[in-house]
C-alpha cells in the first residue's frame, strides 16, 4: 500500500465523517463535495481515468451543486433549533456499526483469497466507448431513457410551480 | 495472514468504512437532504468496490466493473436530481425538511 | 514539409530549454522536473498575459467608448497592471463580521486552483502539452464544473444578499451554458474519434492544397463553433451575459464582499478562465497550434496558439463593447429554447456528414438544414421573448 492511498483514504472518509456530523448543512455539502474529490483521485490511483473525471464531473460538478440548491431552497442553512440528529440515533448508529462490523470481518476473512498487485490494464478510452456502444448498448438506451424521464419530469415539476404561483 | 498489504483489501476496508458512515447518516439525521447526502456517500463505496473489483480482478480488459460504475453514475445522477425534487416539493406542502416533523399520516 | 533546421528549433524552443534544464539533474529526477518545469511555464506565462490583457482590454473598451482608457503609468499605461497589483495587494482585506471565514478564504484559492489545472491538458505548441491524457476533453470539462461551487462558496459565505444572488445567478448560468458547451464539443469528438487533445489538433493539422482542416471550415464546425463560442461568452460570465456581475443591480456579484488579494484572485479566476476556455475553443475548432496556410508554417506553432487565443479574447472584447446585458429570463430562454435544441440538431447533422461520405453531397445537405434550422429556431423558437421596438415615453 503506498502512501498515496492513504493520504485519499484519509482524505475521502474525513470528508464523508465530516458530511455526517457537521451541524450546519452548507458545510455538510461542501464536506461531502471533498469525499467526492477524494473518491475520484482514488479512482485515478485504480488507473480508472475516465471514470474518476466523470466522477468530477457529474458529483462536483452536478450532484453537489443539486445538494446546495436544494439546501437553500428548503432554507436548511439555518440551525434547526432542536438539534441535528433524530430521537432514535442511537439504534441508528449501533445499526452502521453493525453492517460495518459485517462487511469488514467479510473482507478480512477472505484475504487469503484476493489477489496481490497485478499489471496495470492498458484501458483506452476508445474501449470504453466500444463496449458503450456495443455489448452494454441496451443498458445505455435505458439509461438514456431515465435520464430523459427525469429531465420531462424535472420540466413539469417547474412548469407546475409556475401555475401556483400565478 | 499477509493479506493487509494487498492492495484490494484496503480498497474494500475504505468502501466498507464509507458505507458505513453514509448509512449512520442517513438513518441518525434528522433533514431530508442530509439523508440524501448519505445515500450518495453509500453510492459511491459502491462504486469504489465496483473499480476496486475491475482493477484487481481476473479480466479487467472486459471492463464490466468499470461499466457498472459508469452506469452507477449515471443513474445516481439521476436518483439525486429526484429525490431532491421531491425534498422540495415536500418542503412546500409541509414548510419543513426535518423528517421528524413530517409524521401527518402517524395514527 | 520545406521547415528549415531552424525553424525547427524556433518551434520546439521550450521542449529544447526545458530538456537543457532537466539535464543538469540524476536522470531519476529528469521527469519530476519536466513536470516541475512545466507547471512553473504555466503558472508563470498565463498570469503574464492577465497582466496584459488586463491593459488591452481597458484600452480596447476605451477606444470603442471613445475614451483614452489608462494612459498614465509607463508608456501608453502598460504598466498599469503592475500599480494595480500593488494597490490590490497593500489594500485591507475585509472579511465580513458574520462570514464563515474558513470557507470564505478557502472559495478563491479553489477557483483559480481549478482553474490552472485546465492548462494543464490544453496543447499550446508542437509536442508542448503537460499532460497528454487520453481522455484530456473530460478533464478540462471536470475542472471546469469544479469552479462552480467555488463561486457558490464565495457566495454563500460573504452573508450578503447581493453575494448570494450573484452567485445562483452564476450557478444557474454556468449549469445551463455548460451542458451547450459539451454538447457542442461531442460534435468535434465525432468526427476526430478521440478525447485526447493533441489528437484532435493532429486531426485538424493536414493540409490540402494551402488550406487548412480546420473543423470550423465545415458545416458542422461553423455551428458547433458558433454555439461553444456563445457558451462560452455564458460560462466565463463575460458580458452580455455578465448578470452573475450586474453591478447596476447586484453591486458585484458573488465577489461583493471581497478586498485586496482575495478579490485579485477572484479577478485572475475570470480572466484565466477566459484563456482556459479560448484555448479550448481554438484547440477544438480552429486547429490548435497549426498554421492558417501551409506556407506559414515556419512560424513556430505556439506563436500561432497564443496568437489565435489573443483573437478570441479580443472578440470577447469587442462583444463586450457592443452588445447589452441581458436579462436573467431571455438568458435562461435563449439557453434552453435556442442554444441547447440547435447544438443537439448539430450532433445530428455531425454524424450525417461522418456517415455521407466524401462528396459534395454532404456540404450542401448540412447546410441546408443548418442554415433553416437557424432562421426557423430564431424566428419560431424565440417568438415570445423577442423584444418590442423600443419605445421612449419621452419622445412619443
Amino acid at each position: 500500500m503506498s502512501p498515496v492511498f492513504y493520504i485519499l483514504a484519509a482524505i475521502t472518509l474525513a470528508g464523508g465523517l465530516a458530511a455526517v456530523v457537521l451541524k450546519r448543512l452548507v458545510h455538510c455539502a461542501l464536506a461531502v463535495t471533498a469525499a467526492f474529490a477524494g473518491l475520484a483521485l482514488l479512482y485515478l490511483q485504480l488507473d480508472a481515468q475516465f471514470v474518476a473525471f466523470a466522477q468530477i464531473l457529474v458529483y462536483i460538478g452536478a450532484v453537489a451543486i443539486l445538494i446546495v440548491f436544494a439546501i437553500l431552497l428548503t432554507r436548511g442553512s439555518d440551525l434547526p433549533k432542536e438539534g441535528v440528529f433524530s430521537r432514535t440515533w442511537f439504534v441508528g448508529l449501533v445499526i452502521a456499526a453493525a453492517v460495518f462490523a459485517v462487511l469488514a470481518w467479510t473482507v478480512v476473512q477472505s484475504l487469503r483469497g484476493v489477489p496481490q498487485q497485478t499489471a496495470v490494464p492498458a484501458v483506452a478510452v476508445r474501449d470504453i466507448g466500444n463496449m458503450l456502444v456495443g455489448r452494454y448498448v441496451l443498458p445505455l438506451e435505458i439509461v438514456a431513457l431515465l435520464l430523459t424521464a427525469a429531465t420531462i419530469g424535472a420540466v413539469i415539476a417547474a412548469m407546475h410551480q409556475k401555475e401556483g404561483r400565478q | 495472514m499477509n493479506g493487509f498489504a494487498s492492495p484490494l483489501a484496503g480498497y474494500l476496508l475504505v468502501a466498507a468504512l464509507l458505507f458505513a458512515i453514509g448509512l449512520a447518516g442517513a438513518l441518525t439525521r434528522r433533514n431530508a437532504i442530509l439523508v440524501l447526502i448519505g445515500i450518495e456517500l453509500m453510492l459511491n463505496a459502491a462504486n469504489l468496490n465496483l473499480i476496486a473489483f475491475w482493477r484487481f480482478g481476473p479480466h479487467p480488459e472486459a471492463l464490466t466493473g468499470m461499466m457498472f460504475a459508469i452506469f452507477s453514475i449515471a443513474v445516481a445522477a439521476a436518483e439525486a436530481a429526484v429525490g431532491l425534487g421531491l425534498v422540495i416539493s415536500i418542503y412546500r406542502h409541509t414548510h419543513t425538511a426535518e423528517l421528524d416533523k413530517i409524521n401527518r399520516l402517524k395514527g | 514539409m520545406t521547415t528549415t533546421p531552424a525553424s525547427v528549433t524556433a518551434d520546439q524552443i521550450f521542449i529544447l530549454l526545458r530538456d537543457w534544464l532537466a539535464g543538469f539533474l540524476p536522470a531519476g529526477l529528469r521527469t519530476a522536473a519536466d513536470v516541475v518545469l512545466g507547471v512553473i511555464a504555466i503558472v508563470a506565462v498565463f498570469p503574464a498575459l492577465f497582466a496584459l490583457t488586463t491593459v488591452f482590454e481597458r484600452k480596447g473598451l476605451g477606444r470603442m467608448q471613445n475614451r483614452l482608457g489608462p494612459n498614465r503609468v509607463g508608456p501608453y499605461g502598460l504598466f498599469q497592471p503592475i500599480a494595480d497589483g500593488i494597490k490590490a495587494l497593500i489594500k485591507e482585506d475585509v472579511v465580513p463580521l458574520r462570514a464563515d471565514t474558513v470557507v470564505h478564504f478557502l472559495a478563491p484559492l479553489t477557483l483559480v486552483v481549478a482553474v490552472f489545472m485546465e492548462f494543464a491538458v490544453l496543447p499550446m505548441g508542437r509536442n508542448m502539452a503537460l499532460v497528454d491524457m487520453d481522455a484530456g476533453l473530460l478533464f478540462f470539462f471536470a475542472m471546469s464544473a469544479s469552479t462552480e461551487l467555488s463561486v457558490f462558496m464565495a457566495g454563500w459565505s460573504s452573508r450578503n444578499k447581493y453575494s448570494l444572488l450573484g452567485a445562483m445567478r452564476a450557478i444557474a448560468q454556468m449549469i445551463s451554458y455548460e451542458v451547450v458547451l459539451v454538447l457542442s464539443s461531442i460534435s468535434v469528438v465525432m468526427i476526430a474519434g478521440s478525447l485526447k487533445l493533441t489528437k484532435i489538433v493532429a486531426e485538424q493539422n493536414q493540409y490540402s492544397g494551402q488550406f487548412p482542416h480546420w473543423y470550423v471550415f465545415t458545416p458542422w464546425g461553423v455551428a458547433a463553433a458558433l454555439m461553444y463560442a456563445i457558451a462560452a461568452t455564458a460560462e466565463t460570465n463575460r458580458s452580455p451575459f455578465d448578470l452573475p456581475e450586474g453591478e447596476s443591480e447586484l453591486v458585484a456579484g458573488y465577489h461583493t464582499e471581497y478586498s485586496g488579494f482575495k478579490f485579485a484572485l477572484f479577478f485572475l479566476g475570470e480572466y484565466l478562465a477566459m484563456f482556459a476556455i479560448s484555448g479550448l475553443g481554438v484547440t477544438l475548432f480552429l486547429g490548435g497550434w497549426s498554421a492558417p496556410l501551409q506556407s506559414l508554417n515556419v512560424i513556430p506553432s505556439w506563436v500561432w496558439f497564443f496568437a489565435k487565443v489573443m483573437l478570441c479574447i479580443f472578440v470577447f472584447i469587442w462583444v463586450r463593447g457592443t452588445v447589452p446585458r441581458l436579462r436573467q429570463d431571455q438568458l435562461m430562454n435563449f439557453a434552453w429554447k435556442f442554444v441547447l435544441p440547435f447544438t443537439l440538431l448539430d450532433l445530428v447533422v455531425t454524424a450525417l456528414w461522418r456517415f455521407m461520405g466524401q462528396g459534395w453531397l454532404r456540404w450542401i445537405v448540412c447546410t441546408l438544414i443548418l442554415a433553416a434550422a437557424y432562421v426557423l429556431m430564431g424566428r419560431f423558437g424565440l417568438r415570445e421573448e423577442r423584444m418590442g421596438r423600443r419605445s421612449y415615453r419621452y419622445a412619443e
